[in-house]
This record gives structure tokens, sequence and C-alpha cells, in this order.
């Protein structure tokens, strides 16, 4: 076992890891922090993606050894402070960008990365860079809505009648 | 996943020495080996992390004109600063798997995989780089040896590529549905004295070059010198539930056609 | 004005926002003290004889606390089969014992063949390792029709053969749709396959066991659309556990699509052992193991024959199927090729005849069951398909050709057993023309061939039965349970409500829609109502959410139980407001006597049920808490037209689409929002269908598309621009039989979708010379261009 320190959420926290333990598995086991979640196990569908150094990781592809010393942000820290939602998860309930809701951490997280690198992407980039992230509810159409609003950008109104 | 020591050495030479420990293994980025592991189909004592290793990360154009990438740099650094130099590699990079992928991937890593499919292998072979290791320089040429197969030796890792910059390159990647590798990629890679041809993904050795394109497109570097090439033959290429021999062969010679189209 | 409140209003939903902040509570954050962890070690060869199994070596191993086999299952039941279909001899189907753990012999890659407790999940891995097996390895029998075959290999040695039935329907019609083929003018006949999915909810299975000695109590938490359905089949037919003695809870639960329905050997395996050994026990899918254990879809291989006069009138319709049944039966697998697949082959037309075979075989494969659209998206593929093929070889317009033998009267008796009440096929069909602007295609087709692509065309109509169903037609039909759904609505004192509801929302929205319905019945706000759903301790007896059932009967149950509200409200208001029952209005959660201005307050009122001090004790009990079971007295149809355009690139084979429209109808919708993010979700199935999944075995019956390495999910960019995509609902012919008028919308675009797209394809190879009338889905570029070679 090797002890483990790293900030999550702007909280420092330490634990003793095994080096087989994964980033995943210390947010979820030993941090109680189970918003990220794990819906693969080749580091395709990209429920589990967190941020890590200001980065989008998998968290199931990275051991938690590894993110010793580092920033790491998921989903339980994404809201404002005040606990509303932020801009990008207000989207996503505004535009309906979520059913089960399985795959939405990742999803909100990997649009957070995106737009914090591209501020007003492309359609095209958006769906894009939505490549790592699978949704089996949404057929991704109100996801890339979400996203496109969370921008800034004109996005028709959700069940426009 | 078995369980294993993780260590994270902060230079190559520490990582060098542990990696001399009996079962040893390196790790790059994990973007392929921990999948592997959590299979259970690798079983290290060891893995010696190379992420910590600031000496093996960065991009840099060196005085011979290559690009001189330190084995521990990410896809998304490739992406970013080979973008002015060498778009075409720049473009690879920025293709490969998915952003978070290329926020972990390494280039070192994948070239040490050598998974028939990979993206890297074509640029490396496409470009002729130079592999540098701890011990010493493998050319491209040399360094292939087969799926997954290369010329490191145990516990010799991948401290540097250096790729030398062509006058016009591009890479084209037609993706497998499901694991979005490439089902072929095709790298192509203008220089002076020749054109490269590099092919990934469609051969069960591994990544080849395509020596018939690179003849034609050596004395005439236009999307009709392909036109006048049979297709290679697909009884060595690899046929599986996303494509038969013949699909991948065809997609060989369509897409060395788009990439000499889209050279920049 | 579009609605802001109550039914028709796009109301926001509340789940969002545990969802969106990472505070859901799904059954693999559930976390017993004390848990131990299964690790199944699963059969990696299809078929085998189990000659030994040796743990003795693994049972010493660190952290194991039990090693549990075949013989330890041996006095425990089977997983039953849930439904019983009769054959066209009239004799019952072939239901082979479908044990927990292998008895004796493997049947499919991934069957579990022992199971591993310890400490931790890594522990029983580890131990998993050290059990030897002795196998004998028998050969596999994968393709269906040699499955079949006099002497093959028999996938159950005490069955006569790999048959499990031969149904045919309407049987009696048989003679008559022969002859009308010998009559017709034109016949069209295609070879199709549907091909094998897996339904792959992001959230893979998990099961956690507990057993609570203190009150001899079972409890298990898992990945379940249907609680108490899971509760019955394992209580009373695999462990011999009263239902008062056995709870099961399903938390939030991350996609289901059909294949969270069944009872699975995980959940009666871990309920089991929590009992054996006193401490609760989980087990969390991983993705690889959900692919070989987790109920498959699809796979049917199917004739279809056409039939048309002179006038090209539709005359008869008749097919041969089989129905891939995997090894064993999942719990409605038998359901799915015939009752919601014969059924529905009238389709949208006025074909007087209709005959279906079909064939259901077993195989060394994993079985297969319901997945989204289950039977439907069968039958509507082979019927398009087929009727798209008659339009291009009699050259007339495929839109033409369906409106030509469109059904126009309602309500409808089809000659396959189901009376369609209302619909309007025209309107749907013209709605779809209108957003598709047809007119324009022969420019965006040039703009296309311009660029070296071909661009195809596809049109398509569908008619599906949910709302499943009536309970005394499918107990004919051979279902061994009633299909209602129950509701408890609570009124609390202050005026609060909470509905317990029997089901249960994997994504659907149940928490924001049905609180809809109540609020516009009270004229109360929606944030007066919460839903109650997922746990058998809380909520009434119910049968849980599939078949685009929920609002259709759960709702109708709710509404039922809100009007018994009502009705007893009135009577306390009545009182109270010293006026008779007859006067009394409820509007805008004011009861008011009609033509007066006396009134009282919802408030007031179930205050008043609950401190009766001004109350009619003699006439009515205090208390505001009603319960009612709704069984509806047919399907719902919804129906619809579906059309893509496609750009075929002819040199590599790959498809990309580019314009989708559907137009659907509904019936009443509640929540608009939520209809269309269905809409949405059942088409990008139905394209990942079309053009990308694909469940295969090999020869020897090893699944090759074992993880998402291999199996091709949709992803964002395979889904047309945000500009070029339309999900209608606009056309409501509200169904006629359920007090909402709704109709389900949940499987409809996993149904239309994938005809759609293949006559898309069609278009596009036929536009650019390629003689090719029919590809196997997923037509993915390697098949296209496949096909494009000749």
């Amino acid at each position: 076992m090797t002890k483990v320190s790293m900030t999550v959420n702007g909280k420092t926290v330490s634990g003793e890891v095994e080096g087989r333990t994964l980033l995943v598995n210390f947010l979820r086991d030993d941090l109680h922090l189970t918003g990220t979640h794990v819906g693969c196990d080749t580091s395709q569908c990209g429920a589990c993606v967190v941020h890590v150094n200001g980065e989008a990781v998998k968290a199931c592809t990275m051991f938690a050894a590894e993110a010793d010393g580092a920033e790491v942000a998921t989903i339980e820290g994404m809201a404002n402070s005040d606990g509303s939602l932020n801009t990008i998860q207000q989207a996503f309930q505004d535009y309906h960008g979520l059913q089960c809701g399985f795959c939405t951490p990742g999803m909100v997280m990997s649009a957070a990365a995106l737009l914090k690198e591209n501020p007003k992407p492309s359609e095209a980039e958006v769906r894009d860079y939505l490549e790592g992230n699978i949704c089996r509810c949404t057929g991704y159409h109100n996801i890339v809505r979400a996203i496109m609003a969370a921008s800034g950008q004109d996005v028709p109104a959700v069940a426009a009648e | 996943m078995y369980n294993f020591d993780l260590v994270r050495p902060t230079s190559i030479d520490e990582a060098v020495a542990a990696l001399g420990e009996e079962e040893a293994q390196p790790l790059g980025g994990g973007q392929t080996l921990i999948p592997t592991l959590k299979q259970r189909l690798a079983m290290p004592s060891k893995l010696v992390s190379l992420t910590a290793i600031a000496e093996m990360k960065g991009v840099c154009k060196t005085d011979d004109n290559a690009l001189a990438i330190g084995g521990g740099t990410n896809h998304a650094t490739v992406a970013q600063e080979a973008a002015a130099d060498f778009p075409g590699l720049a473009h690879l990079a920025a293709n490969i798997g998915d952003p978070a992928v290329r926020s972990r991937g390494t280039i070192g890593g994948s070239l040490a995989n050598n998974d028939p499919s990979a993206c890297y292998p074509a640029a490396a072979l496409g470009t002729g780089a130079t592999i540098k290791t701890n011990k010493r320089e493998i050319a491209a040429d040399d360094y292939f040896q087969g799926m997954f197969a290369t010329a490191l030796e145990e516990g010799e890792i991948i401290t540097e590529v250096r790729l030398p910059i062509p006058e016009a390159s591009n890479y084209q990647k037609f993706e497998q549905p499901a694991s979005r590798f490439a089902l072929v990629g095709v790298f192509v890679a203008k220089y002076a004295d020749g054109v490269r041809v590099a092919v990934t993904g469609a051969s069960n050795d591994g990544v080849f070059r395509w020596s018939e394109a690179e003849a034609a497109l050596s004395s005439d570097f236009s999307a009709g010198a392909v036109d006048g090439l049979s297709t290679p033959d697909g009884s060595g290429m690899i046929s599986d539930l996303h494509g038969s021999g013949d699909y991948r062969a065809h997609l060989v010679k369509v897409l060395t056609k788009r990439a000499v189209a889209a050279a920049s | 004005m579009p609605k802001d409140h109550g039914i028709g209003a796009s109301t926001k939903r509340r789940e969002d926002l545990r969802f969106l902040t990472g505070v859901g509570n799904y059954t693999d954050d559930i976390n017993i003290h004390g848990q131990a962890y299964v690790y199944f070690l699963r059969s990696d060869v299809a078929h085998a004889t189990i000659n030994g199994i040796d743990t003795s070596a693994a049972e010493t191993m660190p952290g194991v606390v039990r090693i549990f086999t075949g013989k330890d299952f041996e006095g425990v039941g089977g997983l039953p089969c849930g439904w019983q279909v009769t054959d066209k001899h009239g004799q019952p189907m072939k239901e082979p014992a479908h044990p927990v753990i292998a008895q004796g012999k493997i049947r499919h890659v991934g069957e579990i063949v022992a199971a591993v407790v310890a400490d931790s999940l890594d522990m029983a891995r580890d131990a998993a390792e050290a059990i030897v097996l002795d196998l004998a390895e028998l050969p596999a029998v994968v393709d269906m029709k040699a499955a079949v075959q006099p002497g093959a290999t028999k996938v159950h040695d005490d069955l006569d053969d790999n048959l499990c039935y031969d149904w045919g329907f309407v049987e009696e019609n048989k003679a008559a749709t022969d002859k009308a083929f010998e009559e017709a003018a034109h016949v069209t006949t295609l070879e199709l396959i549907n091909n094998r999915l897996v339904a792959n909810p992001m959230e893979p299975r998990v099961a956690v066991g507990d057993y609570s000695k203190a009150n001899d109590e079972s409890t298990l938490y898992t990945t379940s659309q249907n609680p108490h359905v899971i509760r019955l089949l394992m209580g009373a037919f695999v462990l011999g556990i009263p239902e008062h003695k056995l709870r099961v809870v399903a938390p939030d639960v991350g996609g289901g699509f059909g294949t969270k329905i069944f009872h699975y050997a995980e959940e009666a395996f871990c309920t089991f052992a929590a009992r054996q050994l006193r401490r609760a026990v989980k087990w969390t899918s991983s993705r690889s193991e959900a692919f070989m254990s987790d109920a498959h879809g699809r796979d049917h291989v199917t004739k279809i024959e056409l039939a048309l006069d002179a006038d090209n009138n539709f005359t008869a319709v008749r097919t041969e199927t089989y129905a891939n049944m995997g090894a064993y039966l999942s719990t409605f697998a038998p359901s799915v090729p015939t009752w919601l697949h014969g059924t529905l082959m009238a389709g949208n037309y006025k074909t007087p005849l209709v005959y279906v075979n079909v064939k259901a075989v077993f195989t060394n494969t994993v079985p297969v069951d319901a997945y989204r659209g289950a039977g439907r998206p069968e039958a509507t593929f082979q019927l398009e398909r087929v009727i798209d093929k008659a339009a291009r070889e009699l050259g007339v317009d495929p839109i033409k050709l369906r409106r030509q033998n469109f059904i126009t009267t309602f309500p409808y008796a089809t000659p396959v057993a189901v009376e369609y009440d209302t619909g309007d096929y025209h309107a749907t069909m013209d709605k779809m023309e209108e957003l598709m602007d047809l007119p324009g295609f022969e420019a965006r087709r040039k703009a296309s061939e311009a660029k070296g692509k071909l661009r195809g065309l596809g049109i398509n109509c569908f008619i599906e039965a949910c709302g499943i169903a009536p309970s005394n037609l499918v107990g004919q039909l051979g279902a061994r349970a009633g299909l209602y759904e129950s509701a408890t609505v609570r009124v609390n004192a202050t005026g609060s409500i909470s509905v317990m509801t029997g089901s249960h929302s994997h994504g659907q929205g149940h928490e924001t829609a049905f609180p809809q319905v109540i609020a516009e019945m009270l004229g109360i706000p929606e944030d007066m109502i919460d839903i109650v759903h997922g746990d058998t301790a809380n909520t009434p007896m119910g049968m849980g959410t599939y078949g685009s059932r929920s609002i259709a009967v759960g709702g109708s149950a709710m509404v039922r139980a809100t009007e018994k509200i009502i009705n007893k409200a009135k009577k306390i208001a009545s009182h109270l407001l010293e006026a008779s029952e007859g006067d009394i209005e409820l509007k805008d959660g004011q009861f008011t006597v009609a033509g007066t201005d006396k009134s009282i307050a919802w408030g007031d009122v179930t205050l008043a049920a609950y401190v009766p001090h001004n109350y009619p004790l003699e006439d009515l009990e205090p208390g505001l808490e009603e319960t009612a079971f709704y069984d509806p007295s047919n399907f719902t149809y919804p129906a619809g037209a579906y059309a893509c355009e496609v750009e075929l690139d002819p040199e590599t084979g790959h498809v990309s689409i580019e314009k989708f429209v559907s137009a659907d109808d509904f019936g009443n919708v509640i929540n608009p929002m939520i209809v269309e993010g269905q809409v949405h979700g059942g088409i990008a199935q139905g394209i990942g269908q079309a053009l990308l999944e694909n469940c295969s075995y090999d020869e020897n019956g090893q699944l090759l598309s074992a993880s998402y390495m291999d199996y091709a999910m949709p992803r964002a960019d395979i889904i047309p621009n945000l500009d070029s995509y339309i999900v209608d609902h606009s056309c409501q012919t509200p169904c006629t039989h359920n007090p909402l008028g709704v109709k389900g919308c949940g499987e409809a675009g996993a149904i239309g979708s994938p005809p759609t797209v293949i006559n898309a394809i069609v278009d596009a190879l036929q536009s650019g010379g390629h003689k090719v009338d029919h590809i196997d889905m997923p037509a993915t570029p390697g098949r296209v261009w496949a096909a494009m070679q000749g």
C-alpha cells in the first residue's frame, strides 16, 4: 500500500492505495464520491471522466497513485458555490441532455473540458469532442444542444411546438 | 488486475534502474496497458510509471529540421505543439482516441506497444523517424517487427522520437467503427529525396511501407499517380468482422490517394 | 403558447438535479456494511460437459468466504420463463431447465460455472483462477438453420431437438394466404437478417443480496426495470422465499432498454448466498461480462413474401422466420418473435391475409429476449423492406404504394388478431413529407454527386402495439403474468401527495411526468407531488416499465386512483361546505359549490381528512389514500412515418445520415420534451442497428464482439446535425381506451428507423447503378463496399 494525497474538488484528501487501485476506485470507494461512474472496461464509454490538473482524463484508466499531488475535479465539485447548477449543468437540464443519468457526469466533465479549451465550439467540434463519451439514452441530440447552449450560442428551444 | 507495485521515478536513470527488476514493466499513459491489465492478460510485479519524468516530455524542432518529441509526451501536446511545423503529425495526434485518451496516452507508449491499428507507428515509419531509447537510436525501418513486436529489449524505454519534418504530409485514418482505432490508416510524407507511405491497421504484419506507392509518388506526387497502381494484395491483410482483407487492401489505395490530395 | 405546467408542458426534469451533481443513487453506489463480493467464473467455451470442478486450491486462497458450484444449487429452482408459446400443432413449447449455476453442462460462453465469494473482488477473482475445470468440449450449435437439421448436436440432451417451437399465425389463414400468392399479379420476395444486438444500457447490471437474521428477511438491490416481477419470479420459482420475507429494491437505474426486465442468475445467486453466508454479497458486472451475460436482442433470419394484385393492392403477406432463443429461455423470450412480432405483420396496411411462421431455435449462445421494440422492429423491418423492394420492382413511388394500401377506417381488426383503435397514417405521412422537403431531394442528390457521393432517400412507416397489455388477452396467449399496473395516491394532511407506482423509471422521467398528470387533475402545483417507485416494500404490486407502457398503463392507474381521491375529497368538501356532493367542483385546487362563491381550498379538505373533527365519520373513513390497479382493454398503437437521406461514399462504402425526419402519432403527450428525448434515443439505437451494431459469434460459439472494441456503439458524430433532424409528434389521434388518450413513445424510434436507413442506402446504391436490392444490417462500410463489388 502506498499513501497518496491529492486535491479533490478543492479539498486535500489522502488515503492508502494499492498499485492497482484506479483513480475511479479511489474516488468511489475511499472518498465515497460515487458520481463518477464505471460503464466499461476498455476505456471507451467515458462515464468516468474527471479532470486531473485541468485535463479530461478517464478515471478508470489512470492509477490513483499517479494522481498523487494532482488537482482532481469531479462532478460533485461542478455546481456553483451556492449549490445551484453551473452553466453546463443547467443547460443539460434545460435542453434535456440526460435521461438515465449514468453517462451524465462524464458528459458534463467532458463538456467542461471542451468549453475551457474552445469556448465557442462548432456543432461538429462538439460531436467530435464527445467521441469518448457514450450515451445510450439521449441519442446525443440534446446533449449537443445543451453544450452549444452552455457556450452561449443560439440553440432552438427544447420541444419546439 | 493482479496486484503490483507502482513506482513513479522522476528521471530516466531512476526509471531504467527500476525496470532492471524481475517482471518490472514500464507504464506510459496506460491507455492500452491498463485495459490489458484489467483483463489480467499481463502480470507485472512492478509498474514503472514514466509520467513523472520531466526530461521525457516536450516537443522541439531540431537543427536538422526534425521534430524531437519526448517519449512521455501526450497526444494532446503533440497535437498542439506540432501544428505549426508539422501539421500532418499534429492532425494525426489530434485524432488518436478521444480527448481523455489524448490527455494521458503518449507517443512512446504507443510506439512501444506497436498495436497493429495504432496511428503513431504510421507516422514514425512514414517519416523514417529515429526512435531514441535509454540505450541507443533505432531507425524506424528497423524498429517495427510485426504486430505488437518491436526492436525494444526488456527494460528499454523510448526517451525520444525524432521525426524528420517533410515538405508535405498527411494522415488519413478510416476508423474501425467500434474501437475507433484505424481500420486502415495511411501516412504519406514528401521529402526532397522521395516520398514515404506507411500503412497501419491493414496488415497481419503490422505497420508497413507501401513501396509501389512510394516509387510512383516519388516521381509524381499526385493522387493520379496512385490511380495507376494495382491494389495491394489483400491476402496478407487483416480480415475480421469489421472488414475483409480485400476491403482493407482497397482502402489502402483510396486513403493513399486522399492523403496525397490533402498533403500540406 | 405552450403550457407551462400540467399535461402538455415541457416541465424540466426534477431528477436531473441529482444526476447532474453526482448524487444519484445507482445500485453500485449501495454498499452494505461487511459485504462480501462475488466473482463469477464464466465459461470460455460454448458447449461442454463438466466432468469435474476442483475448488480445493481456490478455497485456501486469501479472503475466500465460500465457493459455490452447480452442486450447491441442485435443490434450488431454475430461472423461470414467464411466457409459454403453443406451437402450430397445439403443443407447448420446449422449456428446458435454466440453472442458476451450470449443472453438468455448459451451453454458452459466459455461463456461470462457479461463484467465488470473498472479502474483496480481487481476492475472489484470484481464487477463481485457481479453480480447475475438467471439461469435455462438445461441438457448438450456432447457426439456426443448421441447428434444426436432423442429427444436429443438441443444446439440451433431454429435448428431442433444438426447435423450441414452430409457431403458425394465424394457422387458419394459411391455406387462404397460399392461395392468394398463387393468384397474385406480382410477388416480391426478400430474405433478410435482423442482426443480433446487445442492449448496452450504460449502467452495467449490479446485484447486492442482503439478509437480516432478525426478521428472516432477504433484500435484493438490483438494476431492474420491474422489481415486483423479480420478487415474484425469484421468490416463488427460484429460492422459495415468500414475498413478505423478500424485498427487491431497484434504485436509480442507468438505462435498461429491455435487458433489465429479466430475472437473472446473478440476482438469485446474491440473494441465495447472502442467506447462506449471513452476509451481504455484491456483484457488479463489468462491461465485458455484460456482453456475455445480459440477454441479447433480435437475431431473426426471415424470408418474407408480399403478394400484390394488378392494381398494386397488397393481397397477402407470408413470412418464415428463424428466431434465436440462445441456450436457455430468458424470462419473456418466447413472446418476442410470436405475439410481439406476428401480431404486427399487417403493419399500417389493409392486407387481408397474413400468415406468419416462426421457428424458435436453441443455440449455444447467450439467451435472447426483448430489446427496445422487441419483435416489432423485426416485423417492421421485414415488412417495410419488402414493400420498398416491391415498389422498385413495380416502378412505383414508395410513398404512393404505401398510401394506397393504408388502413383508413378505425377501429380496424387486422388478420393477425389485434384491433387498432385509432390512427391516421396519411396524416403522419403528410407531416413527414412536409418536414422532409422531398421536392428538394433531387437537388441535394446532385450536390452529393458533385462531391463524388451517392445520395439515397429512405421512406418508412411503422405501427407498434404497446402499452402492454390486457392481462386476459396475454394470458390466453401464454403469458404467465398479468400486465396491469398499479398506483397508490397518498394525499398527506397538508395536501402534498406521494404516489407509489408500480412503474419504474430507468431514464424516462417518471418523477417529472407523472406529477404533471395529477397536477392537471387537481389544479395544484407539480412540486406538491412526489413519485415513489422501485421498492417492493413501499409500492403496490406492479409490473414495471417496458413495452412503452408506463404512462399508458401506469399513468392510467394513477389517474384512476386520483379519480377516487377526487371523489372522496368532494364528499369531504360537500360536508365542510354544507352542500350537496353533486354540486362540488374542483378547479385550480379549490372546491367550489357550483354557481356560488362558496369554496374551500384543497389543503383544508386534505387536513380535514386527517384531522376529522368536522367530518362525516358515520359515512366516510378518515384519510385520503387510494389505490388503483389498471388493466388496459387493448394495446395502444402508436404509428408514424419516417424518412432519411444518406450520403454514401462509393470509394469506401461509408454511409452518413444527412437528414432525418420522424412524424409520430403518440396520441396525447404529457411532456413533449421527454417524448422527443425518447424518440431521439430510439432513433439513435435504430441507426446503431442499421449502421454499426452487430453481436457476432464464430462457428465455435465464441463471441467476437465482446467489448466496445468490437461492438460499435452509436456516438455523437453519427447522428444527423441539429438543423437536419426533426422529430415531430404533432399528429395526435388519442388512444380511445385509456383515460389519458396516450399511446406510449419509448420504442417508436428504434422500430421506425432501421428500415428507413436501409431503404435509403439501397436507394443510394441503385442511384449509382449498383444492382443491390438489399443489404443486411449493420450496413458497415465493408459490407456496403462488398455489395458494390457485386
